[in-house]
């Protein structure tokens, strides 16, 4: 498996040009439409949308791997709640009686309520693919640093030691390809090379941690409660007497402020995406014009309202994308 | 002083041997230190020692004091001491533990505390120190090998260290990057006054940067001088650390030893034993263009290493003779229009027409990403090719770069047959456990595992492909190797090696194709095509301004020891 297709990649567009504060903002609010809307028209515009948004990105071929995938979950879904489901009332076949589950009967509103769920889960998955590869993990966990340094950073690292230790198992697994003989015959075999990939990761793992520790993640917490007290207690400008600063040594705790990265155009067009979405998944529930029952009997509202919000929805998402101005950064 | 060892002896965890023993030196803030050694001889052990993870991170028995800008590294562990020392290992990919590279540039003044703006400020000069502004924002794993090993070097000197220490970075690299980052390393000593202390096998290409060299053996100080007296130590007690130039002025019965290419042509030519203009044109040039080749065995006598020049051109006169009658001889090896083009992405390989006649070797040389493993991978049946067709006369046997993935038992038996074993001088090793193997041993055993035995599967190959077999490697290592390829192209296999390194393609190849982003620019003898050039030439070949096709020390002692040819050529 390749790895490396399930991980951020830096390509031009105008979702990797927002802050990636505001990317999972609006990963965040695609999400939350998927769980709030439950009428299929809405939710088919919602899936369809997040894939044209992924075409935008440059991530489609791997967006389509991600719905082949929610295909062959989507399916056992559906079909476990047709088994399992005793609600509705149009009946289609009759198994006859199981036992302990009772009567077999398989109902229509059985399977479009599988149905449903099925495609909440594509769009789960599909807007979860969307920001791992569309929002910079390492900025977004910057933000969660101040809260707690150690474990933004060892997420951080986690995100990147995966493809890492990816290309590691393929390298040792093309080195044993050019092998005359294959070496992984027999279990004995098969256990050697399982004890040298997880050999090989500890090794990998070992060379990190040294570069962790000379990086300065050991006294990381001391020294940030450190300037973390300087700022709380000490005038303006008063690292200058904090111990190590001494004559010759840049001060890097004073009172220089770091001018904030200002707003852009993308910043600003997710957030009002995002607020969009949310509540045009809030106005379609409440008013009704996205209305779905599936027990007893299926009811789904469609009017012109609906395809009146399938369309904002899709525009909601969409119209971010239109603007194509400083996308490469 | 800014780095003081006094009296360290170091063993490691459960070894017998000390890996450090009695060291004791002192290095002035400034200072250009190379550490030279042979593998296996404490270069590596010494950087540990000095930012502190040794004893603190690998354990271990520890004697002595070291000292680093002042803190004893006894007392202050590698977090702390990685503020004032920086360090670059070899492998840039366990150095880069971020996804971004602004994030990876950040991470070292973050975690010590350094405020927002301190931070900033930080990233943005070190990135525009190292010509890495543009990569900024670019993820880590998309980076090529030369942008990485930059990176990681940016990374250790974002805190604005007083020392750097190096453990052979530009072993991964192409000529072009290596030059350019032993530069940068020079220019960060001129301009900043940093100290810099480097391990590095290939002396010669940092030794004209360097103010001192320490030497190594068994971890004790053998030698602690400035270059020149280093050289005048070498030739007398330890010849595989002569660099090319100097066993080229040894063997010609020349003195003082040149530090430089450039120090060695003025030598020559104030002793009147170079031509005043080099004329590089008078020179048979290679063939440019993707040109397939085949070799008569009768040009390929191996053993004729240090053959004179006449013997020399007649070889490359034979070896362009049959540029042309590329279908009259039977190859090992065809590829014919071979295309790798990656989906969603640029093409690797472009219309590579490429022969390999058995008993022939080649080197393939080219910059980093020009194409040359995924060439050797096409060579090997790993990868198929998008167009065109690769034709195999039998088994392609393919040595991958790290010979450390291939070891997957625990005796040295289990991993190759006797047979194979014994071909590569393992036979007395059998019952070893791989992992202790030393880095030339664990290379011979990945060759014999990929080779087989001749009774295996496949039976013996027809074509021995290796890529960048010689990463790590010490002169006398790359020396046996090359004997080896040289004994087995003698025997009629075909030999094809992807290396960086020009003195060891001269060591091993007949004949030398130079890749560029996916395409075969130049194709011709290594006489020719390894001695008109600034990166893809040997030494020697730069002293001698390409004289005569001289590319080893040896042959280049021969036409200055006949100072006629030298006239006659130019």
């Amino acid at each position: 498996m390749n790895t490396r297709l399930l991980f951020y990649r830096r390509l031009a567009s105008p979702l990797r040009a927002t802050r990636a504060g505001v990317g999972a903002i609006w990963a965040l609010a695609l999400t939350a439409a998927a769980l709030i809307l439950y009428n299929p028209l809405p939710l088919a515009a919602l899936a369809l949308a997040v894939l044209c948004a992924g075409a935008c990105v440059g991530v489609g071929r791997q967006l389509a791997g991600t719905l082949r995938t929610a295909l062959i979950v989507g399916l056992p879904i559906v079909a476990i709640n047709v088994l399992a489901s005793r609600e509705g009332l149009t009946v289609f076949a009759r198994l006859g009686n199981l036992g302990p589950f009772g009567e077999g009967d398989l109902t229509v509103e059985a399977v479009v309520y599988g149905a449903v769920i099925a495609l909440k889960v594509t769009l789960l998955m599909l807007i979860t693919t969307l920001a791992s590869l569309a929002v910079d993990p390492d900025e977004l966990l910057r933000g969660f640093r101040r809260l707690s340094f150690r474990s933004a950073l060892t997420a951080s690292l986690a995100t990147r030691m995966i493809p890492v230790l990816g290309a590691d198992a393929g390298r040792l697994a093309e080195a044993q390809r050019t092998r005359p003989e294959d070496p992984a015959r027999g279990v004995r075999g098969r256990v050697a090379l399982l004890s040298a990939i997880v050999g090989g990761s500890l090794e990998r793992a070992m060379e990190v941690a040294a570069t962790l520790e000379l990086r300065g993640f050991a006294v990381a917490a001391e020294e940030r409660s450190r300037s973390g007290r300087l700022r709380l207690w000490g005038p303006r400008g008063s690292g200058t007497r904090l111990p190590g600063l001494r004559a010759g040594r840049p001060n890097t705790r004073g009172s220089a402020r770091r001018v904030g990265r200002p707003w852009s155009r993308h910043d600003l067009a997710f957030l009002c995406s995002a607020l969009a979405l949310l509540a045009l998944a809030l106005a379609g529930r409440l008013s009704g014009a996205a209305s779905f029952e599936a027990y007893p009997l299926v009811k789904m509202q469609i009017d012109a309202g609906t395809f009146a919000l399938c369309a904002a929805i899709a525009a909601a998402v969409l119209l971010p994308f239109a603007d194509r101005r400083g996308i490469d950064r | 002083m800014i780095l003081c060892f006094d009296h360290v002896t170091y063993h490691y965890p459960d070894a017998e041997t000390p890996a450090l023993d009695d060291v004791s030196f002192e290095l002035e803030a400034g200072e250009f230190c190379l550490l030279a050694g042979l593998s296996g001889h404490g270069k590596t052990t010494l950087l540990h020692a000095a930012c502190g993870l040794v004893p603190h991170f690998h354990g271990g028995t520890f004697a002595g004091t070291v000292s680093l800008a002042g803190l004893d590294t006894r007392e202050h562990g590698p977090a702390h001491l990685g503020g004032r020392a920086g360090v670059l290992f070899q492998d840039p990919e366990t150095q880069l533990v971020m996804s971004s590279v602004r994030a990876e540039l950040a991470l070292g003044l973050e975690s010590r505390g350094h405020s927002a703006a301190a931070v900033a400020r930080g990233v943005e000069e070190v990135a525009l120190a190292l010509g890495i502004d543009a990569l900024l924002d670019r993820s880590t794993h998309e980076l090529s090998g030369g942008e990485k090993q930059r990176v990681a070097l940016g990374a250790a000197l974002a805190g604005r260290p007083k020392v750097v220490l190096l453990d052979e970075p530009t072993s991964q690299l192409d000529p072009v990057a290596g030059d350019e980052l032993i530069g940068l390393l020079r220019r960060l000593n001129e301009e900043w006054e940093t100290t810099i202390v480097l391990a590095e096998h290939r002396l010669e290409r940092c030794l004209g940067a360097a103010d001192r060299v320490i030497s190594l053996e068994a971890g004790r100080v053998s030698h602690d001088g400035d270059p020149k007296s280093f050289l005048k130590w070498a030739a007398q007690h330890e010849p595989d650390l002569q660099t090319p130039g100097a066993k080229l002025f040894a063997l010609a019965g020349l003195n003082p030893a040149p530090v430089g290419v450039k120090q060695a042509r003025a030598t020559l030519r104030a002793r009147e034993m170079l031509p005043e203009e080099d004329d590089l044109g008078a020179y048979p040039a290679a063939r440019v263009g993707p040109t397939p080749s085949d070799v008569p065995n009768a040009l390929s006598s191996a053993s004729e290493v240090a053959a004179g020049q006449d013997r020399r051109s007649e070889r490359a006169r034979g070896l362009r003779s049959v540029l042309g009658r590329r279908d009259s001889i039977p190859s090992a090896l065809r590829m014919k229009g071979v295309w790798h083009e990656l989906r969603d992405g640029p093409a690797i390989l472009r219309g590579v027409d490429l022969t390999l006649a058995p008993g022939e070797s080649i080197a393939l040389m080219g910059r980093n990403g020009a194409g040359k493993s995924t060439l050797l991978r096409h060579a090997a049946g790993l990868m198929e090719p998008t167009r065109g067709r690769v034709e195999r006369a039998g088994r392609v046997a393919l040595l991958l770069q790290n010979p450390g993935d291939y070891l997957i038992h625990e005796r040295v038996a289990e991993e190759a047959p006797s047979e194979a074993l014994a071909a590569v001088g393992l036979a007395g090793m059998a019952e070893r456990n791989p992992k202790d193997l030393s880095g030339g041993e664990r290379q011979r055993l990945a060759l014999a595992i990929v080779t087989g035995g001749a009774g295996g599967a496949g039976g013996a190959p027809i074509v021995l492909a290796l890529d960048e077999p010689t990463r790590g490697m010490d002169r006398g290592a790359k020396a046996e190797l090359a004997k080896d390829l040289r004994r087995r192209a003698e025997q009629g296999q075909a030999v094809i090696v992807a290396t960086h390194d020009p003195e060891f393609a001269a060591a091993c190849a007949r004949r030398a194709v130079l890749l560029a982003d996916g395409r075969v620019i130049a194709d011709g003898p290594a006489t020719e095509l390894l001695a008109g050039g600034w990166y893809f030439a040997t030494e020697t070949a730069r002293i001698l301004g390409g004289a005569g096709g001289a590319l080893l020390p040896e042959e280049g002692a021969e036409l200055l020891q006949a100072p006629a040819a030298l006239e006659v050529v130019a």
